[in-house]
């Protein structure tokens, strides 16, 4: 398949899954459901993660800065830029890819190669709408949480290491993480979470709607769900920078 | 009823289906029989709609179903049971949410009349009492006959069976057969039966359909296809060794 086939393949999926689900109730059960396996249960591997990852920033930070012109501050203003704007939106969407999106693509994928979608579409029901749109829905909703908890985290695991350590002054720190702050940080960070919420469950859940064959094709097609979706995610955080901040 | 109309499916240049025409009549069991690879999963996808054959019509009562919108097909659709050869029990429901799905999907029946219907579904295919089963729990025959009792669920006017007795011990496929039989003459609905189970063909193929590279090679009924020298179906018939011996001391 080449790249416009592929294109072409995965806006007809997201025609078919872009339509009147058969019951709005039902659909609304989905939601909550998908909101809680896709993003309430990728919660503490969110913040394992960036609690590390922040921890790792600031020391790398202070370990740079030996130099007295730099304000000690700056270490806390630099983990705040790094974490909010890159970190916890684009690199924490990357690793949720492989959690989330390789999950969504197995499970529609299974259901592909045992009939079950066949099961649906002879019920009369949209096997893609039915499927996919519930995930997408759940998971651009949530996605804003998971992320407004792994920029918690990562600041927190600074604040860590300033105390165990005692490098930078906690005070410090905590200044530095005020200083210049605007709000539309924070809300880049969340539309970029939006973004790249759609582009996990989208991809991941038209790799899975693709799969013929067997076990084998799953297994290749969840790769690919995930690899596509850290490209995909890549290029939108090029494009969206540009926009918000170019 | 459902008819058939010269139809043709091809797969690239390979020609799959080629100008089957028949009927299937309500109130009787219809059984599709044939090797493996001889068409007989590809035909009963293009009578569910699955796959668009390349010629040929396809009659619901009087409805052509290919001519349809995609909303009246999908009316049509509602009025189908299906049971694939897997299965295809939903994983992410238990037992009663498997049977009570479509009922949640296109009925108003209130929660009480729901559980009522699942129980009645699940009694009549011996299921009673594992509501609460994950299907991971279940044994393959039970697996098809949770299939059938979802298939039943709304009372469909016509059942589709994909190999129903495959991968099932001779006690079992015995007790699926008649589980078959007995809903098509109880609820008056059209059956097509995917097969290759000869204690099938002569326990309940009220009417049988012989498919052989992709054509309808013979067509009959239980009581005179012992009596058929149409030569394939012969081969087809008696190719088991069990088969050949009976043969020979009859």
């Amino acid at each position: 398949m080449n790249l416009f086939e592929g294109i072409t393949d995965y806006l007809l999926v997201m025609k078919k899954t872009f339509t009147r689900p058969v019951k709005f109730k039902t659909m609304v059960q989905q939601i909550v459901h998908e909101m809680y396996y896709l993003g309430v249960e990728s919660l503490p591997i969110v913040c394992f993660l960036s609690l590390f990852i922040g921890i790792v920033v600031m020391i790398q930070i202070a370990f740079q800065m030996e130099s007295p012109l730099i304000p000690k501050y700056t270490a806390g203003f630099i983990t705040r830029v790094v974490i909010i704007y890159e970190f916890s939106p684009t690199i924490m969407s990357m690793l949720l890819s492989g959690r989330v999106g390789s999950r969504i693509a197995a499970e529609i994928g299974t259901m592909k190669v045992t009939e079950q979608i066949d099961a649906l579409e002879v019920m009369g029901i949209n096997s893609a709408s039915y499927l996919i749109l519930p995930k997408i829905i759940a998971f651009v909703l949530i996605m804003p949480v998971i992320i407004t908890f792994s920029i918690f985290c990562g600041l927190f695991g600074g604040y860590l290491i300033t105390m165990i350590t005692g490098e930078i002054p906690t005070s410090e720190y905590f200044y530095g993480l005020r200083a210049f702050f605007t709000s539309f940080e924070i809300t880049y960070a969340l539309i970029k979470s939006l973004f790249f919420g759609f582009i996990i469950t989208s991809i991941s859940g038209y790799y899975g709607y693709i799969v013929e064959g067997g076990a084998l094709e799953v297994g290749k097609n969840s790769t690919k769900a995930m690899v596509q979706s850290s490209i995909f995610i890549i290029i939108f955080d090029v494009i969206l920078t540009q926009i918000f901040l170019g | 009823m459902i008819k058939v109309k010269n139809l043709v499916k091809k797969f690239n240049d390979k020609v799959v289906l080629n100008n089957i025409n028949t009927t299937f009549e309500p109130g009787k069991v219809n059984l599709v029989i044939g090797r493996s690879g001889s068409g007989k999963t590809v035909f009963m996808k293009c009578l569910l709609g699955l796959l668009t054959p390349e010629e040929g019509e396809l009659f619901y009562g009087n409805k052509d179903f290919y001519s349809l919108s995609e909303k009246e097909q999908k009316n049509i659709r509602k009025e189908m049971g299906v049971v694939f050869q897997s299965g295809a029990i939903f994983d992410f429901l238990d037992v009663e949410g498997n049977v009570r799905f479509p009922l949640d999907m296109f009925s108003n029946m209130t929660q009480k009349e729901k559980i009522d219907r699942v129980n009645y579904c699940l009694e009549k295919v011996n299921l009673q009492g594992t509501n609460k089963l994950k299907s991971s729990e279940l044994s393959g025959g039970m697996k098809k006959r949770l299939a059938i009792a979802r298939s039943i669920a709304l009372n469909p006017k016509y059942l589709f069976c994909d190999e129903p007795n495959s991968g099932l011990d001779p006690q079992n496929a015995v007790t699926i057969d008649e589980l078959i039989y007995n809903l098509t003459h109880e609820f008056n609905t059209t059956t097509i039966v995917n097969t290759h189970d000869m204690n099938s063909v002569i326990k309940i193929g009220e009417k049988v359909i012989f498919l052989y590279e992709g054509h309808l090679w013979w067509e009959g009924s239980n009581e005179n296809i012992l009596k058929t020298d149409n030569k394939e179906l012969i081969d087809f018939i008696f190719a088991s060794s069990l088969a050949q011996k009976l043969l020979k001391t009859s």
